[in-house]
């Protein structure tokens, strides 16, 4: 084997009143991609800011080894001159700006008065090549779609002459076939003697990738897994993440009546609402029944969410046309307003974006959507609010000291069940679940999973927008697959595999190309 | 059990710097500052700065908005009233309603330019800083030689908005101002401990009966000096019921109601607030309509005390309003602040420029001062908001 690159020994970091990383002892060697996965607040994070600078040298304990020698880096840029690049799980560019100047944002080409943009323009071209992008560097970043951005993330650290890459969730805005190009340019990088270490909830990347595999569990690492060694499958990750084995991912829903038709939707076509000439849901058909679970499965961009906030009372998008059907009724839903009063709720996908409130507690993001019931002719009732809160904390076993915790305090999974708590509140008939699990652990999945179920025993209708397949699957009891804005097949749980879900999609990619 | 004062000592770091100010102020002035008419003074001078900033807190809630066209719109509003009152002679009680249906127009307007067109909000009230601060010279000079109307022979609308309530002659004790303060004090001693009790009961986390008893004790005696002080300078100015009024009023709004919540979550997530099925743009709307009420409020007060309406009325108000809610801890990028941070913001800002004047310092000097402040409490924020986010 390789000799060792990087050695982290007994890395102590402390906040006020919580250890976030309790004597880790990490190390890489040279040519290898070693992930490192854990549940959310795990530390993972944490100890490649440790690594990167961005906790300078002096607010933790330990040693740092690279190549040989004891670091003790005060800042980025001092990590960054040793080749350790850290690709961050929000990607930093500035969509304004052409690839090219991102690329070389603040290490800029050039002599100290002046930017040469020739170099600047030749060098970013080149480092596009390197990671297979054919575009222009002068292309603006807000011109290239997100699997993209996430490459010229990549060019932008090879351009600092990286040799030990960090990729924190790096596909976790990427659909399924960018993913597999950036961790196919990963095995080339690795071919070409770089370094990587990446951090991935997705476990089936880890298996595809990782030639060793590290798991962390609450602040400690807790093993190293060998890929070459022994057989790693995902249920061993799990097991080493989680602590114990989960023998089933999805819990098993029973004695659930599927009813009537609750909602039912005709002819849905949805423009941009920018580029008006765009149809971005085009002529879509589909229900769903009192106690079902309706899955949506679809590439990112197909559609989903689009569709979705434009049922929400035309959240989203221009000149929608189609008819709508809610509880038999034809209804007209103008605003998000009237979306919840017909007893529909949408949970976004984007909870940090659109979703919660973070600088506010969660009693107040709990009762945002459905003030009246919390309320007297617009004076809130202090009391109520606070029970409701503690409530809905209780039944969705939301982990927090107090319900007068900022939200923003909160995990990812705990947020989510904020979001849940939120939406269950407006007391809807009909819940549309946009990428439920996003960003979120193991565990946390698993109590997800477990409220849907008890919402459809309770006679409500779910929507699963999702793109993980394992989930739809799992889940759903009807999938509805989407591409390009249309609907593409419908299928019944029992016969829907991976296979075939996929099969549909690439069909209707080949033949809709010629539109 | 330490932790718990220090946390509590943080909250209210304001409020402690403004006691050593004014502390500091009256060793400097050698006792002056704590003379019976500067408590009058802090009050007469500063009460625009109280509405106007009340406003303009509502404003800054929806994501660190500002009105820079309040100061600018009390020159115009004030040379309206003027024309109105002294030209035309019109009676006071339909002056001020026009003067405030004048205020509403404006406030719709740059409500649906803001709310409704998406023109930023520091872009539309630039043009109103401008225009309004030309307009109302323009008003001026029109109507009368000297560029300035005066309101002295209009006692009847001067007795609403200035003056004292049952006033007597300053060192003479004032009753009526006395048991004002005696009354406030018992009611506020009286809400504290049965929101105390009413949280124990339900079984909700309380604070500890010493920190009520402590609270209420403080707040009794600042009531009652303030009471005392003002008793002893010739009564209540009128001026000070209209404040109260207008800080009451909003406390409620920002802490009990469904309309103040949605100014806070929009600040916080304006689209999670909107797709929550709050009308936003109302919302909005309304933020800058509110102010202009406010405005003309204010318009009132300052016309009032100055007995004049002149070209340079108004000067700067917008930026001593921000100056107030910024010291007072309101975020500058929206979504918190309380109206009582404000208010201690703007008395601290009071107390800085009275004590300067009486310690005569220049004037060039003062601003130095109020500047160096106004940043020391942005600083000061944002310290404080690392030390929580690292938790």
């Amino acid at each position: 084997m390789g000799k060792i690159l990087l050695e982290m020994k007994n890395i102590t970091k402390t906040f006020p009143g919580v250890k976030a990383l309790d004597d880790v002892n990490f190390k890489v060697e040279e040519g290898e991609i070693h992930a490192l996965v854990g549940e959310n607040g795990a530390g993972k994070s944490t100890l490649m800011n440790v690594l990167s600078g961005i906790y300078p040298f002096g607010t933790y304990d330990g040693e740092i080894i690279y190549e040989g020698e004891t670091c003790r880096f005060q800042t980025i840029r001092d990590s960054e001159s040793k080749g350790i690049v850290i690709i961050h799980q929000e990607l930093a560019l500035v969509p304004q700006m052409s690839i090219g100047e991102n690329m070389f944002l603040g290490n800029e080409r050039g002599n100290k008065n002046a930017i040469n943009w020739n170099e600047t323009y030749g060098e970013a071209d080149k480092y596009l090549r390197m990671v297979g992008l054919s575009e222009s560097s002068r292309v603006l970043i807000k011109d290239i779609g997100t699997g993209k951005q996430q490459l010229v993330e990549i060019a932008k650290a090879l351009a600092k002459n990286a040799k030990l890459l960090i990729l924190d969730e790096p596909t976790s805005s990427l659909n399924e076939t960018d993913s597999k190009a950036l961790l196919d340019l990963m095995l080339e990088f690795k071919k070409q003697g770089m370094t990587m270490i990446i951090i991935t909830h997705k476990l089936n990347e880890v298996v595809y990738v990782a030639d060793k595999i590290t798991v962390v569990r609450d602040g400690s690492t807790v093993e190293t897994m060998n890929c070459h060694e022994m057989e790693i499958d995902e249920d061993r990750i799990i097991k080493g993440m989680v602590g114990r084995e989960i023998t089933d991912r999805f819990p098993k829903r029973e004695n659930v009546n599927i009813g009537s038709i609750n909602m039912e939707v005709r002819d849905w076509t949805v423009h941009h609402p920018i580029y008006t000439e765009r149809k971005v849901v085009d002529n879509v058909n589909f229900n769903v029944r009192r106690g079902e679970v309706v899955g949506i499965y679809g590439l990112m961009g197909a559609g989903r969410t689009e569709l979705a906030m434009s049922i929400f009372g035309k959240s989203y998008g221009s000149s929608i046309m189609g008819i709508l059907y809610v509880g038999g009724k034809q209804v007209n839903l103008k605003n998000p307003r009237e979306a919840i009063d017909a007893k529909i709720a949408y949970v976004t996908e984007d909870r940090k974006g659109n979703g919660l409130v973070l600088s506010n507690p969660i009693r107040v993001n709990t009762s945002l959507a459905n003030m009246d019931g919390v309320s007297n002719k617009g004076i809130i009732d202090a009391d109520k609010e606070y029970q409701i809160a503690v409530e809905y904390k209780d039944k969705l076993h939301t982990k927090t000291p107090t319900v007068e915790q900022n939200v923003g305090n909160l995990s990812g999974g705990n947020q989510q069940k904020v979001l849940l708590a939120k939406w269950m509140f407006t007391d809807p008939d009909i819940l549309i679940l946009d990428e439920p699990t996003r960003g979120i652990d193991v565990g946390a999945k698993y109590e997800i999973y477990c409220i849907i179920n008890d919402l459809v025993k309770a006679g409500k209708s779910v929507v699963m927008i999702s793109s993980e397949l394992p989930e739809v699957i799992g889940m759903s009891d009807r999938i509805y697959i989407m591409n390009e804005g249309k609907f593409v097949g419908e299928m019944n749980a029992a016969e829907a595999t991976q296979e075939n879900i996929m099969a549909c999609i690439l069909q209707s990619t080949s033949t809709g190309g010629d539109e | 059990m330490a932790e718990k004062y220090v946390d509590a000592l943080k909250k209210n770091a304001m409020l402690i710097v403004l006691v050593l100010v004014y502390i500091f102020f009256t060793i400097m002035t050698k006792g002056q500052m704590f003379e019976a008419l500067q408590f009058n003074a802090l009050i007469t001078q500063n009460a625009y700065v109280f509405v106007l900033a009340t406003g303009m807190l509502m404003c800054m809630l929806t994501g660190g908005n500002i009105d820079l066209s309040c100061g600018a719109f009390v020159c115009f509003l004030g040379a309206v009233g003027g024309i109105l009152m002294t030209v035309k002679g019109m009676n006071a009680g339909l002056s001020i309603i026009i003067m405030l249906l004048v205020g509403i127009v404006y406030g719709c307007a740059l409500g649906f330019l803001i709310a409704y067109m998406n023109i930023p909000p520091w872009i539309a009230t630039l043009a109103g800083f401008l225009a309004f601060r030309g307009w109302g010279t323009a008003l001026l000079s029109a109507n009368s030689s000297t560029g300035s109307i005066s309101f002295a022979a209009r006692k009847d609308f001067l007795n609403i908005f200035s003056g004292k309530l049952f006033s007597s002659p300053v060192g003479e004790l004032n009753v009526v101002c006395l048991v004002a303060g005696i009354v406030a004090s018992v009611i506020v001693v009286v809400v504290n401990f049965l929101t105390r009790a009413n949280k124990v009961k339900k079984g909700y986390e309380a604070e500890s009966i010493v920190s009520v008893i402590a609270k209420s004790a403080l707040a009794v005696a600042a009531i009652l000096l303030f009471a005392y002080k003002l008793a002893m300078a010739g009564g209540i100015p009128t001026v000070l019921v209209w404040v109260i009024v207008v800080v009451l009023i909003y406390s409620f709004i920002t802490s009990k109601t469904t309309l103040g919540r949605y100014f806070y979550t929009i600040g916080g997530n304006a689209e999670a607030t909107r797709l929550s099925g709050v009308d936003t743009k109302k919302i909005m709307f309304f933020a800058y309509l509110n102010m202009a009420v406010l405005t003309a409020i204010t318009t009132y007060i300052v016309t009032a005390r100055f007995q004049a309406a002149n070209s340079t009325a108004g000067t700067n108000y917008e930026m001593d309003a921000i100056a107030a809610c910024v010291v007072g801890g309101v975020s500058a990028y929206g979504g918190s602040g309380k109206i009582f941070g404000m208010v201690v913001g703007a008395t601290l800002i009071g107390v800085i420029n009275l004590g300067m004047s009486l310690t005569g310092v220049d004037a060039n000097w003062q601003k130095i001062v109020k500047g160096f402040v106004l940043l020391a409490a942005v600083v000061f924020d944002i310290l404080a908001a690392k030390k929580n986010a690292t938790r």
